[in-house]
């Protein structure tokens, strides 16, 4: 389902020019479990951007569904995000004076669901990421891995097909990481796509596919 | 994302950051405030001054003695003495078609006195036409009577302040006051009509022309004042006017005719301008407080980049984060908005204590224009940092390098 080709993104800095991606070639399939691995620096958090249409690449083609996306507008990219694909961040990135219900309902009200259906899938997500007790609490009364599965609520919530988790684990210990972890797996195992991007081997090994990463190429690949 | 979606969101967002909503609400209402408190002192000054030259009547046409002269020049070698206009002259204004009502004036003062109280008073001599000519209101009893007015009947009208003054609480009416060695019966009572320029009829004392010519051993007048049959006639009766007194007065041109309509037509136009200078100056400190609500929305931008990124990056497009940006300046405005007419209804109260008198009343035009000014900025204003918003990069945004 998703397909990138000759993929190349390259930024420039001040004079010098930066390839963080250089012909990349991959391919993933509907339900993939798949880690995105590498030092920091190495592309992979600009390959995930590009793959959840945050970010464009300067050539190449990446088909999503088997339709060429970089042809897309903004708000056609916007909708494709916004049905499609579910993100989780390292830093969370929930809106601090919400409350974690807010947050998780965000989606939902961009998409103009109606209120009371709102409430019931908020309610149920929440109550799937164990988080029931705590839906009227901010994200500062929160803990760490609180607040990562109020933000997978909130990356599900719209039934996306694809799961994109920037270093999800990178601000948690080891146990409350390893539970983010699962409930990640959970979703997959339910057929949703999960792709993470970690520099951390222990996680980025509990995935069926692994993808190397060094200076912009895909240096191996566990498919392959 | 319903409209209602976007208030709630951008009040969440008002609420959340209490200090620039703070910093906001003070501009917005400073501005506000001032914008309509100046219009307020503007319109009240221009009224003040229309009422004041208002109470003159608007036909009215005003014949002085003399000659005013504007030209310049060494003046001239023989001294010219203007000859006085009497009581003749006015009447013969009467031939004038365009003329309506002619009021002969003299002035003097002379003590009066009722039984055991006496004091100075202001005589005037007139006729029956003062009284639509000065738009003038009896509280008791009648005006001086119709009839020749070169006879000098023994009758007076006097005003509130004098009848109190002599009377008391008493009923003045029928009773014969004394003014100089001559004796008067009261035939009415002025109502309390207040100051108009020129003349405060409360303490005056009203008698027939011919008694105040004798009473003052004088044959010539103060003034004549006339009253136009409209508006439009007001400068026909003046060439009439000018062309009767010089045929009378041999050929010599040697009175001056004010038109009082031509006076209040330049005072409304100096104080229109007055009120538009006040609402420039009360659009500048709109104009400030507009860039203020830029600028702290600029930084406000810059503050929620990250929130912005997120937006983006859950499926927002462009023109939600756009209205919910525009929202939030709009809601702050109105808020701001609110504040300052209250501010500017309190001001507007504490002047009205300080100034009694003084006609202050906020102009609906200013409270409307108010708000609706203060909506405007904040949406001009609120654009370019919503726009810049809109337009954020999702990952530049997200990764908080902004």
């Amino acid at each position: 389902m998703i397909q990138l080709d000759g993929v190349e993104r390259v930024f420039r800095l001040g004079d010098e020019e930066v390839h963080a991606l250089r012909e990349v070639k991959l391919h993933f399939e509907e339900g993939a479990y798949v880690s995105i691995m590498g030092s920091s620096g190495s592309g992979k958090s600009t390959l995930l951007n590009i793959v959840g249409l945050l970010d464009r690449p300067n050539a190449g083609e990446y088909r999503l569904d088997g339709v060429p996306t970089t042809e897309l507008a903004d708000d056609q990219q916007a909708d494709v995000r916004r049905h499609k694909i579910g993100f989780v961040f390292q830093s969370f990135h929930l809106i601090p004076r919400l409350t974690a219900a807010e947050n998780v309902e965000l989606p939902l009200m961009l998409a103009g669901v109606d209120p009371d259906e709102r409430r019931k899938r908020v309610d149920a997500a929440l109550e799937n990421m164990g988080l029931s007790d705590r839906a009227r609490h901010r994200p500062s009364q929160l803990s760490g891995g609180q607040r990562q599965r109020a933000a997978i609520a909130r990356a599900v919530i719209m039934q996306p097909r694809i799961i994109l988790a920037d270093e999800p684990t990178g601000n948690l210990d080891h146990v409350s990481g390893g539970v983010v972890i699962e409930t990640l797996e959970n979703l997959n195992r339910q057929g949703i796509t999960l792709v993470v991007v970690t520099h951390d081997p222990e996680v980025g090994e509990r995935s069926r596919r692994q993808v190397h990463m060094m200076d912009g190429y895909v240096i191996s690949d566990s498919a392959a | 994302m319903t409209f209602e979606d976007v208030v709630r969101y951008s009040s969440r967002s008002i609420t959340g950051f209490r200090v620039r909503t703070a910093l906001l609400l003070l501009a917005m209402s400073i501005g506000v405030a001032s914008v309509v408190l100046l219009t307020t002192l503007g319109e009240g000054a221009r009224r003040y001054i229309v009422n004041e030259f208002a109470e003159l009547g608007t036909h009215l046409l005003v014949v002085l003695p003399g000659r005013s002269e504007t030209t310049g020049g060494p003046p001239p070698l023989l001294g010219t003495t203007p000859r006085d206009l009497t009581l003749d002259d006015a009447m013969a204004l009467y031939r004038s078609s365009a003329v309506r009502h002619v009021a002969p004036l003299t002035l003097g003062s002379a003590p009066a006195s009722w039984r055991d109280r006496e004091r100075e008073i202001n005589v005037l001599g007139s006729t029956r036409a003062l009284y639509p000519v000065r738009q003038l209101e009896v509280a008791q009893g009648q005006f001086l009577p119709e009839g020749d007015p070169s006879r000098a009947a023994s009758v007076c009208v006097m005003g509130q302040n004098v009848k109190r003054e002599l009377f008391g609480n008493r009923n003045a009416l029928g009773e014969w006051i004394r003014l100089n060695d001559r004796r008067f019966r009261v035939i009415g009572v002025l109502a309390e009509k207040g100051q108009s320029i020129g003349m405060d009829f409360t303490e005056v004392v009203i008698i027939p022309v011919a008694s105040a010519q004798a009473l003052f051993n004088t044959s010539s007048l103060l003034r004549i004042l006339i009253q136009a049959k409209s508006r439009d006639d007001v400068s026909g009766a003046k060439n009439d006017v000018l062309d009767i007194i010089q045929a009378r007065h041999e050929g010599d041109d040697d009175v001056t005719v004010i038109a009082q309509d031509a006076v209040l037509a330049t005072f409304d136009r100096i104080f229109k301008a007055l009120t538009l200078t006040v609402a420039g100056i009360a659009a500048i400190s709109l104009a400030v407080a507009g860039i203020l609500i830029m600028n702290v929305m600029l930084v406000s931008v810059s503050q929620r980049t990250s929130e912005i990124g997120l937006l983006k990056a859950v499926g927002a497009r462009r023109r939600q984060i756009l209205s919910v940006f525009l929202m939030e300046s709009a809601l702050l405005s109105l808020a701001g908005a609110a504040i300052g007419l209250v501010v500017a209804l309190v001001g507007a109260g504490v002047l009205v204590r300080i100034f009694p008198g003084f006609p202050l009343q906020i102009p609906a035009w200013s409270f409307f224009s108010a708000v609706g000014v203060a909506l405007f900025t904040g949406l001009v204003f609120g654009l370019a940092p919503a726009r810049r918003a809109a337009k954020l990069d999702p990952v530049w945004a997200l990764t908080g390098r902004g």
